[in-house]
């Protein structure tokens, strides 16, 4: 015990432990501003390649926008997911946030949190202008932003699942979404489902509450999955 | 285990060689034809036991990473690893045959049916599952990731059926779903089942082969395996 | 060391295989509070695996590990609330300052822990470098970040792998200065070295692997 004026690690706040890794993570994200304004470039371009890739006709264009653009997100989603873990992994601050005594479904979530700020949140508020190039009616826009950003959330979490359990693996981006992609099925369909019905006009409680249902689930037993996955990742890297 | 395994797999494989012919007899030939689907619909009799054991597999993979995570079964990873790569084949078949089936049935050798689709995305798990274990470079390791993945998944199961389900009734009213089983006539019924306690024993007797290849291969430095080598090198 | 003195950590039979590398065979390990002990051995006989073994950050073929007689899987939480590591890697992202990297790795400081950081950085001599990019320290600097970790942490356990890699001879003896006093506190320290420390004040109780074989 070298000095007993710090206090001991047993009663720290969880609110504590929370804000300081999410604002940590923030922090860092902010410094290298580069990597998620990559994310948001991938995600227009994806989006404007339809187009070139479809023909430009506003009418085929505008039954598509939603999938397109959901695809896109998720896409993104999974190249920004790659480096959740592994930075923190190659320093050595992983295992040390993983022995620090600290709830580490705790930690997890301010991380996935952080993730979602800077990886997810970007893409929502970018969509509509991506909605309005994609000729959907504006009518949707609302609903494009509530589904990407319920959904975006929900994949932060499922992704992370898979981020964590590759952590140790070299190089593991394509292994990252073979594991996650066939995880975020429902994802997808209730989330641009949402928006293509939104845009034809028809109701879409059902769709918004099935994203919601899904999130509800991936918050209170993705992290549990995350944490496990992250004990085994730094007890076999070395 | 080994013992056991060993034991098991030859009595496993008669009863499937014996299923499999008597099935495939009552199914192929007993069986009358289907006043609509005429000949072709007699690929259920593959179709069917394979998409069933797909699921069931998955089911067997999952309870066992389960086991190995909570209580540190070694023999429950063997059986999950095991698994997995039968459970893509007869995911693999499910898939295939169901293509197969759909060629006469739709005039199409794919259509985005919600079965076939959810078989797609099972195949999909079954891939990620081997894929982990392939890249991960320590056994322990690799062990408790994919069984983490194998859990994660058996959740996800039932939510991504459910809303491919929902997801096609909305793009493609109902038309296709065939096989009520109520209506299904006892001549077919029967070869149906006796063709999935045939796949039942198929996999449990390729199961066994592979628990014991496994086991060998992990306990190659222990003694017991050095001396049954001993036993098989001079007998 | 007596027996009336409170076992922390105990390790049984530790087997450890790498491949087809037999790299420890039925090690026990015993750490009383107050004991030092060091491992030796040379580059790649299992030093760093054993160490992480005992915490949990390694995988091992057999035996088994408890923390003040509980077997580690029940007693893990409670061993990692009193447990100080300071591994091979730092745990120092390059992208925060050190006073924010040492935040992160002591949730325990208060937000407003700047002034205590500062004493003990300047003790280590590097009290300069506090709001710097971590990535412009060489090896050494962010060595004594680290290090200063056993002056800001409260920790009963110290698990310190290669801890005088990258330092001078000041350095070192600060390092065996605080392993002493922690010693002497009731502490317990367990670490790795190449080549046998010698220390004034305490007896140090030494495993030495790859020699066996």
């Amino acid at each position: 015990m070298s000095d007993s004026s710090h206090p001991p690690r047993t009663d720290i706040s969880l609110s504590r432990v929370f804000w300081r890794v999410y604002r940590r993570d923030l922090t860092l994200a902010m410094r290298s501003v580069g990597q998620w304004l990559n994310t948001l470039f991938f995600f227009v371009i994806v989006v404007s390649l339809f187009p070139l890739g479809i023909g430009p006709g506003p009418q085929t264009l505008a039954t598509i926008a939603p999938g397109i653009i959901w695809v896109s997100a998720l896409l993104s989603m999974m190249l920004s997911l790659d480096s959740l873990f592994a930075h923190d992994f190659n320093d050595g601050t992983l295992e040390q946030l993983v022995i620090s005594g600290q709830p580490l479904s705790v930690i997890v979530i301010a991380k996935v949190l952080a993730h979602w700020s800077t990886g997810g949140l970007p893409l929502v508020l970018l969509s509509p202008l991506l909605a309005l190039v994609m000729q959907m009616p504006s009518s949707a826009y609302g609903v494009l932003v509530i589904s990407l950003a319920i959904g975006t959330l929900s994949l932060s979490f499922i992704g992370a699942i898979g981020a964590a359990l590759i952590v140790s693996v070299n190089q593991g981006g394509v292994l990252l979404s073979l594991l996650v992609l066939p995880l975020t099925v429902p994802v997808l369909i209730f989330g641009s489902g949402a928006v293509s019905s939104s845009s034809m006009g028809l109701p879409i409680s059902t769709q918004i509450s099935v994203l919601a249902a899904v999130l509800a689930l991936a918050v209170s037993l993705a992290p549990l999955a995350i944490a496990a996955a992250l004990r085994v990742g730094v007890s076999v890297g070395r | 285990m080994y013992r056991v395994a060993g034991i098991l797999s030859p009595l496993l494989a008669g009863a499937c060689v014996l299923s499999l012919l008597i099935g495939l007899y009552l199914g192929l030939v007993v069986a009358p034809a289907d006043y609509e689907q005429g000949d072709s619909y007699r690929i259920i009799f593959i179709h069917v036991p394979a998409a069933w054991m797909s699921m069931f597999v998955y089911m067997v993979m999952a309870i066992s990473s389960a086991v190995f995570l909570i209580w540190r079964l070694k023999i429950a990873d063997v059986v999950a690893v095991a698994s997995a790569p039968i459970g893509a084949a007869f995911t693999a078949v499910a898939l295939l045959t169901g293509s197969f089936w759909g060629k006469p049935m739709w005039g199409t050798w794919w259509i985005w049916d919600a079965r076939l689709t959810s078989e797609l995305v099972l195949l999909f798990l079954y891939l990620g599952y081997i894929a982990l274990r392939g890249a991960m470079e320590t056994q322990q390791g690799a062990a408790r990731a994919a069984a983490i993945l194998a859990v994660v998944g058996v959740v996800n199961i039932p939510i991504i059926h459910f809303s491919v389900e929902w997801w096609n009734t909305l793009h493609q009213p109902a038309s296709i779903t065939k096989f009520d089983k109520p209506s299904m006539h006892i001549s077919m019924l029967r070869p149906l089942l006796i063709m999935v306690f045939a796949f039942q024993t198929l996999y449990f007797f390729n199961l066994m082969v592979r628990v014991r290849t496994l086991i060998l291969e992990r306990e190659a430095r222990s003694s017991w395996v050095a001396a049954l080598a001993g036993e098989r090198t001079n007998g | 060391m007596s027996e009336s003195v409170e076992l922390l950590l105990e390790a049984k039979g530790i087997t450890i295989w790498r491949g087809d590398n037999l790299l420890m065979d039925e090690l026990d390990v015993q750490l009383h509070a107050g004991d030092v002990l060091q491992i030796q051995g040379t580059n790649g006989c299992g030093k760093t695996t054993l160490l992480r073994a005992l915490i949990g950050l390694a995988e091992f073929d057999e035996g088994e590990v408890f923390w003040c007689g509980q077997p580690f899987a029940r007693a893990r939480d409670g061993l990692y609330a009193e447990l100080l590591y300071l591994g091979h890697k730092p745990g120092i992202s390059p992208g925060l300052t050190p006073l924010e990297n040492i935040k992160t790795l002591c949730p325990e400081l208060p937000d407003d822990c700047r002034a205590d950081v500062v004493q003990v950085l300047d003790e280590l001599g590097i009290s300069d470098r506090i709001d710097l990019p971590s990535a412009a320290l060489s090896a050494g600097q962010k060595r004594r970040i680290n290090l200063s970790r056993l002056q800001l942490q409260q920790a009963r356990l110290w698990v310190l792998d290669e801890p005088l890699t990258s330092l001078d001879a000041q350095g070192s003896a600060w390092v065996r200065e605080q392993i002493t006093k922690h010693a002497s506190q009731g502490g317990a320290v367990v670490f790795t070295t190449h080549q046998p420390l010698s220390f004034d004040d305490i007896s140090v109780s030494t495993i030495e692997l790859g020699g066996a074989e």
